[in-house]
């Protein structure tokens, strides 16, 4: 676990250090979702990291300057050795936040990780009524769960942070969707429209909703805002819309490798949560220190600067603003990392973003024909 | 209106929390998912944010531990009131 191995650092550039550690403690899940981010292939490795490992890896980010620590997934309630994990980052100084689903979640462990030190729980919901919740979550008893949890969570004096990923599917009941946060008690609501990578990427022509769709989620967004500044009320809503409906990228990650660190449930160091699918080597914790990832590795570099882009980001005067966009969502769309987001209207293949608008109009898919998040899906994906 | 605030007590929001990071020398204010760095003035007032201290103590310390110092009652109000805004504190 030294930092030894050769350095493909770029000369004279200084990446910002990383200070949102995501720790990805398993992939194993007890929902089903079909917008999942996590890797389509996750069924290759159950190979995970152990507490020892894991407090390691906290150890040696800290002391790079991370100060956000989000424990997901997967569902990270399945590791048994949560409530330690939450201590050891707590002692180190970490802004700690659980991120997850809710189902496994007990009123005894949320008051067992308050001891522990857990500052925030986010809880995230598929819909605002019981039976798409359902359908989406795979679970029938998913929704009341979620609705036990969260009211659990305020009562024992947490920051609460609900997350609905809205869809074509449910995107029109955003008022209902609203409302019930703001009956919880929710300090933020991330009303986040699916961003197409694993899961969603597969399940995009089920997902995106249409423009249409999106207006009106914004606007009844917006009026909700006026109304809660109007009461003084302290629930923020966030709102995320797809990129699909920009013609600029979103710089994404604030750049490459420059303030997000990913470690995966067998130890490898991503720059965001989807980069595993790319065709570029990254590191594993087990080899290498955090430090030596940071600075040094391949895949953390990259992507850094400027020198790695061709046209037309190379001589675009936006690239400084935007990076040249997300490099995932270039090699999902036009097979190369190195190339333009297409969600860029001056890239090539902006076509194909236009393409999926256009599909979104007419010809989207159903619910029913959804690929849902499993591991006998991810199998028969991995024989592919 | 001034006066009002002067003889409450500040406290910071449930979930936020104020501390001094190495990596980045500076203090910064952290909440769920989130972090604000703060410059010298912020931390100095948010340093005196205890749960007992008034406004109007956090002034009295401040103009004395900077006696040379013009419109620091200001500067403190000004903040206070941004913060309160934006939730970071509330005044009881």
């Amino acid at each position: 676990m030294n930092g030894s191995g050769s350095s493909f650092a770029k000369p004279g550039y200084e990446p910002g250090p990383p200070l949102w550690l995501l720790a990805e403690l398993t992939y194993r899940c007890p929902l089903q979702c079909p917008y999942c981010s996590n890797p389509l292939d996750f069924a290759r490795s159950h190979d995970e990291l152990d507490t020892a490992e894991w407090i390691e890896v906290f150890r040696q980010a800290r002391a790079l300057g991370a100060a956000q620590l989000g424990f997901s997934g997967g569902e990270p309630l399945v590791r048994q050795d949560l409530a330690e994990l939450i201590r050891a980052a707590r002692e180190l100084g970490y802004y700690t936040n659980l991120i997850t689903s809710g189902i496994g979640l007990s009123e005894e462990k949320i008051a067992r990780f308050a001891e522990a030190g857990l500052d925030h729980i986010q809880i995230s919901f598929q819909a605002a009524d019981e039976e798409v919740n359902n359908l989406l979550a795979g679970s029938k008893k998913a929704f009341a769960q979620k609705l036990a949890m969260a009211r659990a969570v305020k009562r024992h004096g947490y920051p609460m942070v609900l997350n609905f990923v809205t869809h074509r599917h449910n995107i029109d009941n955003i008022e209902r969707i609203i409302q019930l946060c703001v009956e919880l008690e929710a300090d933020f609501v991330e009303l986040a429209t699916c961003q197409f990578y694993g899961w969603a990427e597969l399940n995009r022509a089920g997902l995106l909703p249409s423009r249409a769709q999106l207006e009106r989620a914004e606007r009844i967004t917006n009026e909700w805002r006026d109304r809660l500044a109007a009461q003084n009320h302290p629930c923020k809503l966030i709102f995320v819309t797809p990129d699909y409906y920009e013609e600029r990228p979103k710089a994404c990650m604030n750049g490459w490798g420059n303030l997000f660190l990913d470690i995966t449930p067998d130890g490898t160091a991503l720059p965001c949560h989807s980069a595993r699918q790319l065709p570029v080597q990254f590191p594993n914790v087990r080899q290498h220190s955090i430090e030596h990832i940071w600075r040094h590795s391949f895949g953390f570099n990259r992507f850094r600067g400027y020198d790695w882009m061709p046209e037309p980001c190379r001589s675009c005067d936006e690239k400084a603003k935007d990076f040249g966009g997300c490099r995932c969502q270039a090699f999902m769309l036009t097979g190369d990392a190195a190339n333009a987001d297409p969600v860029c209207s001056k890239s090539p293949q902006h076509g194909k973003i236009l393409a999926a608008r256009e599909q979104a109009e007419h010809g989207a898919l159903g619910l029913d024909q959804l690929q849902y998040r499993n591991e006998k899906a991810s199998r028969l994906i991995l024989k592919v | 209106m001034n006066e009002n605030i002067l003889l409450k007590v500040p406290t910071l929001r449930r979930g936020y929390r104020f501390q001094f990071e190495p990596a980045q020398d500076c203090h910064v204010l952290l909440y769920p998912e989130g972090m604000i760095k703060l410059n010298d003035s912020a931390s100095e007032i948010l340093q005196r944010v205890d749960g007992a201290r008034t406004v109007g103590g956090i002034v009295a310390q401040l103009q004395a531990r900077f006696p040379e110092a013009e419109g620091i009652e200001e500067d403190i109000l000004a903040f206070v009131e941004v913060a309160v805004e934006r939730f970071w504190i509330e005044l009881r």
